[in-house]
Formats: C-alpha cells, sequence, structure tokens
C-alpha cells in the first residue's frame, strides 16, 4: 500500500504516493531522480544524505518518506538559483573544500541549515554543525574556511 | 609559469558541489536488476552443497549463481582468487553464491533462501600463528598458482612471499656497535572507508561484449583481471568508472565486479550490487595488519651501524595484492635511514582473516608507525636527541638507501626535518595547561615512500585540438579526490601555453581512453603527468610544423604563446592554433596534414629488478617522496585520552603542480594518520568483525582536526613533470609515530601497538607506576 503525501521539493510542491517503509533518502534518488544525497552508511553516522527539511539539516537515511508531508525539502540540486551557485557551493570550490566530492552535498547542506538560523556563526558553532558529517579526504580543514568565508560576509 | 605552481580552481568543482555529478550508484539502466549475495558464517570451511532450488522457485529472482560458474584465479600479482568461493571458503563473509532479482528486496529474500552445507574446517586467525609448521593451510595448493616473477612463495605454508633483504654483513656491523637495542610492534587491520561504498554495474550482450561501470580507481587493471577471469578479449570488455567517492586503495583492484557478470550474463540484463556500509567493513581490502621486530646496532656518536628486522603481514585469505605490499615494505624497512648493514625480512602470510589489500601508503604507514619508533627510543636509549639522531643516519645525496640505490641530490629530508622542528618549535616545550591532570608534548617522525609499482607500468596520454583552438585532454587516470584531471590539466595548459579552461579532460572508459596501468602508489602526477607532457609536445612539434610553412620561417624561431604560434624574431608574425588545428589551408584553398593529435607515451626509465636472494637494486623504483611531520598532543592522565593540537608537515615534492590541491593532500593524509594512531581498529575474534559500522568504528570528525601548517621543499625530480614527484599517500606516513612519540615524551611511556586508546594510554601510566613502585 502506498501513501498520498504532498510536500514542496526544491522550490516546487509535489504531490506523490509512497510505500509507508520507503525512507526520503531513497525517495529521493529512487522516485525522483535526486541523486546528490548519498548514502554513504544508511545508519545516521555519516551525514552524506544530508538535506534541509523546513529549513534544517537531517540524515534523509533516517527520516521516512511519510513523515515529509506538508512540509519543505531542499536537496543539493535546488540549492543554486539555476546556474546561479549558492555563495557556500562557490566558497567550497574556491577554498578546495572537496575532493572526492562524495560528501560534499551532505556537507554544504548541513552548512547552509547552520547559516540559515545562524548567518554569522563563530568556527566552534561551524565545526559543531558539520560534525556529523564525515570526509575521509580533506581532514575538514578546508571547508571550515570555505564555510567561514561565507559567514564573515 | 603560468599554470603550473597556480591555486586553479578544481575542474570538477562544480559537478561536485551542486550534486550534478553521477557516481556508479547514481547510475539506473533500462531493465536493470539487483544483486545481493550470500555468504559464508564461517572463517574457513569446506562446501559440501549449495541448494539454491528454493531461491530460484522466488518470484522475481531471473539469475542465481556459484563459483562453480567461473572457477579460473585470478589475481594482480598473485592468482589466488575467485570472485565466489570455489569448494571452500576462507574468511568469514566470503561470497558463496549471488542473486539477480527485479528489486533488492527480493534478491535479498532469495539470498536467505539459499541454503549452504558446510564442512567446518579448523581456522588460523593469527599471522604468527599462520607462520608455524603444521598451521591449517589456508591455501594447500599455493605451489600451483601463477604469480609475478619477483613474488617468493613458500608452498607447503601459509607464505604468499618472503622478501629478502641483505645488505653488507649484519654480525661484523654489530660488532661495532656500542649499544644493541631491541623492540617490537604491532599495527592492527584498518579500513580504509571511503564516503562512497563499493558498487558495479554489469551489462552482457548477446554480442559478447560486456560493459562494467565500477567506481574502480584502475578501469584498466581491472579490464585484464576480469578478462582472465571470465576469458572475454580485451576488445569486448569496457570498464567505464563514471566517477570514485573516494579510494585510498581500497577501490584499486577488483572486488565485487566479477559477482555481477555472471548474472548478466545469465540475463542479457544490466545487473547492479552496491555495497552495504557493513559490506564496506568486512568485504572490501582491509589494511593489513603487521607484527615487527627490530634489532639496532648504534655507535656512541648515534650511527646505526646494523640493524636486523623482521616484518610479518596478514595477508587474510587471499593475497594477490599484499605480496606486494610485503615487498614494497621490504625495500624500506630501514626507513629513510642509511645503515650499511642490514639483515631483514618481510612475510605475507595467509590467515582466515579479512582480506587485506593496498591502504594510503602501502605498507609505509605500517613500517613507519615501527621504524619512527624504534628511532626514538634508541635516541633516547643513548642519550641522544632524537631530532639529531634523525638528521645523523638520515638518507642524504650521495648517501645509498637499504638496497644500495644512490641517494640523488633532490633528496630533502633533512631540509623537512628542520622545517617542521621549526614549525612545531621542537626545542621549545609545550606550555602546560592549567589543569594539571593534562600534559603537553611534542614528537617528531620522518618518513618515505616509492610508487610500489612493476617496473614497467605504462601511461599515456591524447590531446585533440579543436578547430576553435580548445582541446581535449583523454587519459586513464582517475581523479580519485586527489585532484588528478585539474593538475593533468594544468601540465597540458603549461605545455601548450593554453588556458585551462580551454582544455577539456575525459578519463575512465576503456574504450574510450588511452592506457593507464593504475592510479595507486602516488605515481599519477609523475607517471600521467610524463604522458600528459609528451602528448602535448607531439600537439607542439605539430604545430610548429604547420605554422613554418604558413609563416615561411625557421621551426627554431617559433614559440607556443597563449593560443597562437608566434616568431621569437619578429613578435607580429603569428598564427593561432584554430587556423592549425584541422591542418593548414595553403593560398591555393588545398589543404595539408589533417587534424593535429597529439601521443604521449611513458615509462619510467631504467627501473630494474632486484635481486631474489638480496633485495639489492640500483634503482628499484622510479623516485622516493621524503617528509616529516611534528606534532604538539595534550594528553589527560586521568582519562587517557589524547587530543591532537597541532601538526606541522613538510615534504620535498619536487615540484608543486596546485598549492590549494597538495595542502588538501597533507592536511587529509595528517587527519585520516590521526585516525589510526588515536582510535581505528578493526576488533577480530577467530576471524569474525565486531565493529562493522561507524557507530563502533569511528574515523575522525572535524573535532579531530588540529591545526595543521604544511609546507613544501622543492628539490627538482630531473625526469617529472615540471620537476614534480608523487605525495598523495605520503602525507599519512609520519602521522601514528609521531603522535605516539609525543606521548613518550609526555609522560615517558611507550605504546608499542595502535591505536593509542584511552584505555592503553591509562595502562600504561599505571604499568609505569608500578615498575616505579617496585
Amino acid at each position: 500500500m502506498k501513501y498520498k503525501i504532498s510536500f514542496t521539493l526544491n522550490h516546487e510542491k509535489v504531490e506523490h504516493e509512497v510505500e509507508p517503509n520507503k525512507t526520503l533518502l531513497k525517495m529521493l534518488r529512487e522516485d525522483f531522480d535526486l541523486t546528490g544525497a548519498k548514502e554513504g552508511c544508511g545508519q545516521g553516522e555519516c551525514g552524506a544524505c544530508t538535506v534541509l527539511l523546513d529549513g534544517k539539516p537531517v540524515n534523509s537515511c533516517l527520516v521516512l518518506a511519510v513523515d515529509a508531508d506538508g512540509r519543505d525539502i531542499l536537496t543539493i540540486e535546488g540549492l543554486a538559483n539555476g546556474n546561479q551557485l549558492d555563495k557556500l557551493q562557490a566558497s567550497f570550490i574556491k577554498h578546495g573544500a572537496l575532493q572526492c566530492g562524495y560528501c560534499t552535498p551532505g556537507m554544504i547542506m548541513a552548512a547552509k541549515g547552520l547559516l540559515n538560523e545562524n548567518p554569522h556563526p563563530t568556527e566552534e558553532e561551524i565545526k559543531k554543525a558539520i560534525s556529523g558529517n564525515l570526509c575521509r579526504c580533506t581532514g575538514y580543514k578546508k571547508i571550515v574556511e570555505a564555510i567561514m568565508a561565507v559567514a564573515e560576509e | 609559469m603560468k599554470y603550473v605552481g597556480q591555486r586553479i580552481e578544481r575542474v570538477d568543482g562544480i559537478k561536485k558541489v551542486t550534486g550534478d555529478l553521477k557516481y556508479t550508484d547514481d547510475l539506473k539502466m533500462p531493465g536493470m536488476l539487483y544483486a545481493a549475495v550470500k555468504r559464508s558464517p564461517y572463517p574457513h570451511a569446506k562446501i559440501l552443497n549449495i541448494d539454491i532450488s528454493k531461491a530460484e522457485k522466488l518470484p522475481g529472482v531471473k539469475a542465481i549463481t556459484t563459483g562453480k560458474d567461473f572457477p579460473k584465479r585470478v589475481g594482480l600479482y598473485l592468482a589466488d582468487k575467485t570472485f565466489l568461493a570455489v569448494d571452500k571458503v576462507r574468511y568469514r563473509g566470503e561470497a558463496v553464491a549471488a542473486v539477480a532479482a527485479e528489486t533488492l528486496e527480493i534478491a535479498e529474500e532469495a539470498v536467505r533462501l539459499i541454503e549452504v552445507e558446510y564442512e567446518e574446517l579448523e581456522p588460523v586467525t593469527n599471522a604468527l600463528e599462520a607462520m608455524k609448521p603444521g598451521a591449517p593451510l589456508v591455501h594447500p595448493d599455493l605451489g600451483e598458482y601463477s604469480h609475478a616473477p619477483i613474488f617468493h612463495t613458500v608452498p607447503g605454508t601459509n607464505i604468499s612471499e618472503h622478501f629478502k633483504l641483505r645488505k653488507g654483513n649484519v654480525e661484523e656491523g654489530f660488532k661495532q656497535a656500542d649499544y644493541i637495542l631491541e623492540s617490537s610492534f604491532f599495527v592492527p587491520h584498518i579500513q580504509h572507508c571511503p564516503i562512497e561504498n563499493h558498487v558495479a554495474i554489469a551489462k552482457y550482450d548477446r554480442d559478447g561484449s560486456l560493459t562494467v561501470w565500477a567506481s574502480c580507481q584502475s578501469p584498466y587493471a581491472v579490464r585484464a583481471a576480469l578478462s582472465a577471469a571470465f576469458e572475454i578479449p580485451l576488445n569486448k570488455l569496457r570498464v567505464i568508472s563514471p566517477a570514485v567517492g573516494g579510494g585510498f586503495g581500497s577501490k584499486a583492484g577488483t572486488t565485487l565486479e566479477g559477482i555481477v557478470i555472471p548474472l548478466s550474463m545469465k540475463t542479457g540484463r544490466p545487473v547492479k550490487l552496491t555495497y552495504s556500509r557493513e559490506d564496506e567493513f568486512v568485504n572490501s581490502y582491509v589494511r593489513q595488519a603487521m607484527y615487527s621486530k627490530f634489532k639496532t646496532g648504534v655507535t656512541k656518536e648515534g650511527k646505526i651501524v646494523a640493524l636486523e628486522v623482521e616484518f610479518v603481514w596478514d595477508g587474510g585469505a587471499y593475497t594477490e595484492y599484499g605480496v606486494n605490499i610485503t615487498k614494497s615494505a621490504g625495500f624500506a624497512m630501514a626507513g629513510p635511514y642509511e645503515v650499511p648493514n642490514i639483515h631483514g625480512d618481510s612475510y605475507c602470510v595467509y590467515t582466515n582473516n579479512p582480506v587485506g589489500g593496498p591502504y594510503r601508503g602501502f605498507g609505509m604507514a605500517e613500517i613507519h608507525f615501527c621504524i619512527e619508533q624504534n628511532m626514538d627510543a634508541v635516541a633516547n636509549a643513548i642519550g641522544m636527541d632524537p631530532v639529531e639522531f634523525r638528521k645523523i643516519n638520515a638518507h642524504k645525496p650521495g648517501g645509498r638507501t637499504a638496497t644500495n640505490e644512490p641517494v640523488y641530490d633532490n633528496c630533502g629530508l633533512v631540509e623537512c626535518i628542520d622545517t617542521v622542528a621549526k614549525d612545531i618549535g621542537y626545542y621549545t616545550p609545550s606550555e602546560q595547561p592549567k589543569d594539571p591532570k593534562k600534559v603537553r608534548a611534542k614528537g617528531i617522525a620522518c618518513g618515505m615512500k616509492a610508487p610500489s609499482m612493476p617496473n614497467d607500468v605504462a601511461s599515456s596520454a591524447i590531446i585533440r585540438l579543436n578547430e576553435d583552438g580548445t582541446a581535449y585532454l583523454s587519459v586513464s587516470a582517475q581523479d580519485i579526490g586527489q585532484g588528478s584531471d585539474t593538475t593533468l590539466i594544468q601540465i597540458a595548459a603549461e605545455a601548450l601555453s593554453l588556458p585551462p579552461e580551454k582544455i577539456t579532460i575525459n578519463t575512465g572508459d576503456t574504450a574510450n581512453t588511452p592506457y593507464e596501468w593504475q592510479t595507486v602508489a602516488s605515481r599519477i602526477t609523475f607517471c600521467a603527468g610524463n604522458a600528459v607532457l609528451r602528448a602535448a609536445e607531439d600537439v607542439k612539434r605539430q604545430l610548429i610544423e604547420l605554422a613554418s610553412i604558413k609563416l615561411s620561417t625557421y621551426p627554431r624561431d617559433l614559440k607556443l604563446e597563449d593560443g597562437y604560434v608566434v616568431s621569437t624574431q619578429y613578435p607580429d608574425k603569428k598564427v593561432s592554433y584554430a587556423e592549425l588545428a584541422l591542418g593548414l589551408t595553403m593560398p591555393d584553398g588545398s589543404g595539408v596534414h589533417g587534424p593535429i593529435i597529439g601521443r604521449g607515451s611513458f615509462i619510467p626509465e631504467n627501473v630494474k629488478n632486484f635481486d631474489l636472494e638480496t633485495g639489492q637494486s640500483e634503482k628499484p623504483v622510479a623516485f622516493w617522496t621524503y617528509g616529516a611531520n611534528g606534532v604538539e598532543i595534550e594528553v589527560d592522565t586521568e582519562t587517557g585520552h589524547i587530543k591532537v593540537l597541532k601538526v606541522a608537515s613538510c615534504w620535498d615534492v619536487g615540484k608543486v603542480i596546485n598549492p590549494t590541491l597538495i595542502e588538501g593532500q597533507i592536511q587529509g593524509g595528517i587527519v585520516q594518520g590521526i585516525g589510526s594512531a588515536l582510535f581505528e581498529e578493526i576488533k577480530l575474534d577467530k576471524g569474525k568483525f565486531l565493529n562493522q559500522s561507524f557507530m563502533d568504528y569511528k574515523i575522525p570528525t572535524v573535532g579531530d582536526m588540529p591545526e595543521m601548517i604544511v609546507k613544501f621543499v622543492e628539490n627538482e625530480q630531473h625526469d617529472g613533470p615540471f620537476g614534480a614527484r608523487g605525495i598523495a599517500e605520503p602525507a599519512m606516513i609520519p602521522a601514528a609515530p609521531a603522535i605516539a612519540n609525543a606521548l613518550y615524551n609526555a609522560l615517558g611511556v611507550r605504546i608499542h601497538q595502535i591505536p593509542l586508546t584511552p584505555e592503553r594510554v591509562l595502562q600504561a601510566i599505571k604499568e609505569k607506576q608500578n615498575n616505579k613502585n617496585n
């Protein structure tokens, strides 16, 4: 049996039927071909699947799709305004804050969630906000620098 | 230089920050089936029977395969593995059967319905035990396996490689020594943990051609292994690596590709297998565990005169790759130090543990943890400053390595040591925190690494000019995060005098991009970079040939400048690449030459086999990269917790191609090294993996990041592109021993294994107090 839900997905109103046991991550990837959010562990431990739900970062592998009913979802695909990159995206490129890129969408969305609530966070606040997002490549330094640069604007 | 040495932004940046880049798991194909794998619950057992009758009947199941379908053994250096177990299983988790079904859920259900009958065999799960005579044999047929001639297997035992290093006369050496010190260390298994798990899709067509999409570092090496296993000619086997979400060695060979291929052959449909994180922990290569022993003879002046070394590697169930880690570690057993008399052995041993394989640094991080603690221990024992002791013995131009290779003037190890000692303030005691339970101290460690690869591995590159003067660069070097797409473009841009944004790179498709042996070993900037340079030179030669006709100028008086061939004598005389890209049009309208295509091929020069009995060779590797780390840590003596406060790292890289990218490599290596030093460890109990999740196996988070100072020395590599050599792996090598040495400097305790967990630190403090009280 499928449930009928409606929500806003990357600024567009959507109606969708979804299985009750399907995660938000699987719905985004399989039903909407939004593959920017990645499954790194499926247990909410790595943050690669981070998206914004009502502006707040969540591990989409831990959220059931049906819980998105009536809410606002923003994925990495919807962050840029067309071809105009979000400041965070541009800053990640400028500061070399990405390597293999697999954690990058989740990392940027976690940072976006922070800046939504707190546009000028301290370095410690930034570290706390991305502490659930694992990156095996960069050693995190350039990621923190990239977010700091936007926070200081 | 205009492009080399500049902070050019990553060419793959926009695709990665927007989520637009499609990794293998993001691919969906019409008619695609999903695979699941039946795995062994035993570390060592005979397979008596596999009953697939119930699974076959499940609606939605399309194919089932077992090891009997393709029993041929394959392997990169030693042909000891099959993709699915045949007759017996050798580790807990080994694949015994696989199912392809319409959905993953059906495939998983079918796997549960497969019934396998086993006869348990005695397992051997400790490498030291496995070496003993009479130990259960993991591979009784080892003597029949084919292997590369540089390896020395010992049939009838579990030893799949015995590397010997014999230099000088070690007995005489010890006679000259004023002090002889012995120590031993253990490095546990750890896991790579790229954020992207392994994934592969196979599609077999009825014309006999096979396409494999895989998150792999080395499409050509994968193609070779699959061609051998499935007896498909290379022109019918296409391997595509769309993007790699981190590898660190784990995606260097073949892992799961061979499981999906038979399923696609049976169905003619694309079949996808994606590893879960648990699979990633248990069923992809682990970093081998290793036991080491050192006996060091040193004079009172601090010169090491004799060294006896033994490394025993836990290769796990299959060592097709592990044998080469063992050999490479053998070459480097003395570390970056000149020792005239060495007697050493490095053994790769089969056990019923998870399969060992390449992990960032390829044996070097493991052996340097031991070598560099041994150096500090010896220095402390003879009352010498560890930094001075290192500098006395360090490889220096004019010296000789353990294999008797000359040390050339591009070895800047001493400069690196001096730099990190200064940056960490090694001679200034740490400022102690107010909390008396916390102690701060500093430590230092060195490292070296060479590309561990066969002597004659090849690279190639093709550059095609477009009629608007832009270019395509094709290589099969893979950007696995290290930034090779960007640096190879920078090399081409510099050589062609063409802005990087006018060059587009294509990679990772054996049907369309030219040969590259493997993206491993920190060899891409050097090897692929040289191939790119040669392809650019080939383009340049053709441009100048045509321009000399067009401009009626001697070729010697022409140069490339910003997309034009320009006369060095009369700068107004010039012709654009656009005008020459498809050939030259003559005044009468006729044309000559045709499209400009540059080709570059490269094999490192004169790398030669070593002597099998002594390990000696004047050039066993393409180059050595040297460097050092200095660290400052804070230990909580009440909890045993170590915090790394600051790391200074300096490497002699020959030439920095892109400062942003290379800093990122070092910073990433430092933090990855901190993980292995402080908390990463695979917990195994009789072959059972106990901590196969990020909940139970922690990797560093942003909270573990120290302050980092990263510097470079540039003593040019004479045969490197613009003087560059490799650096991606070395960054990790001295991270763990520097921390262990700092711990000794803080508390006077030396822990002979990693990770330096709070429990081990507290235990060491307790033992020290007990010793004092007694």
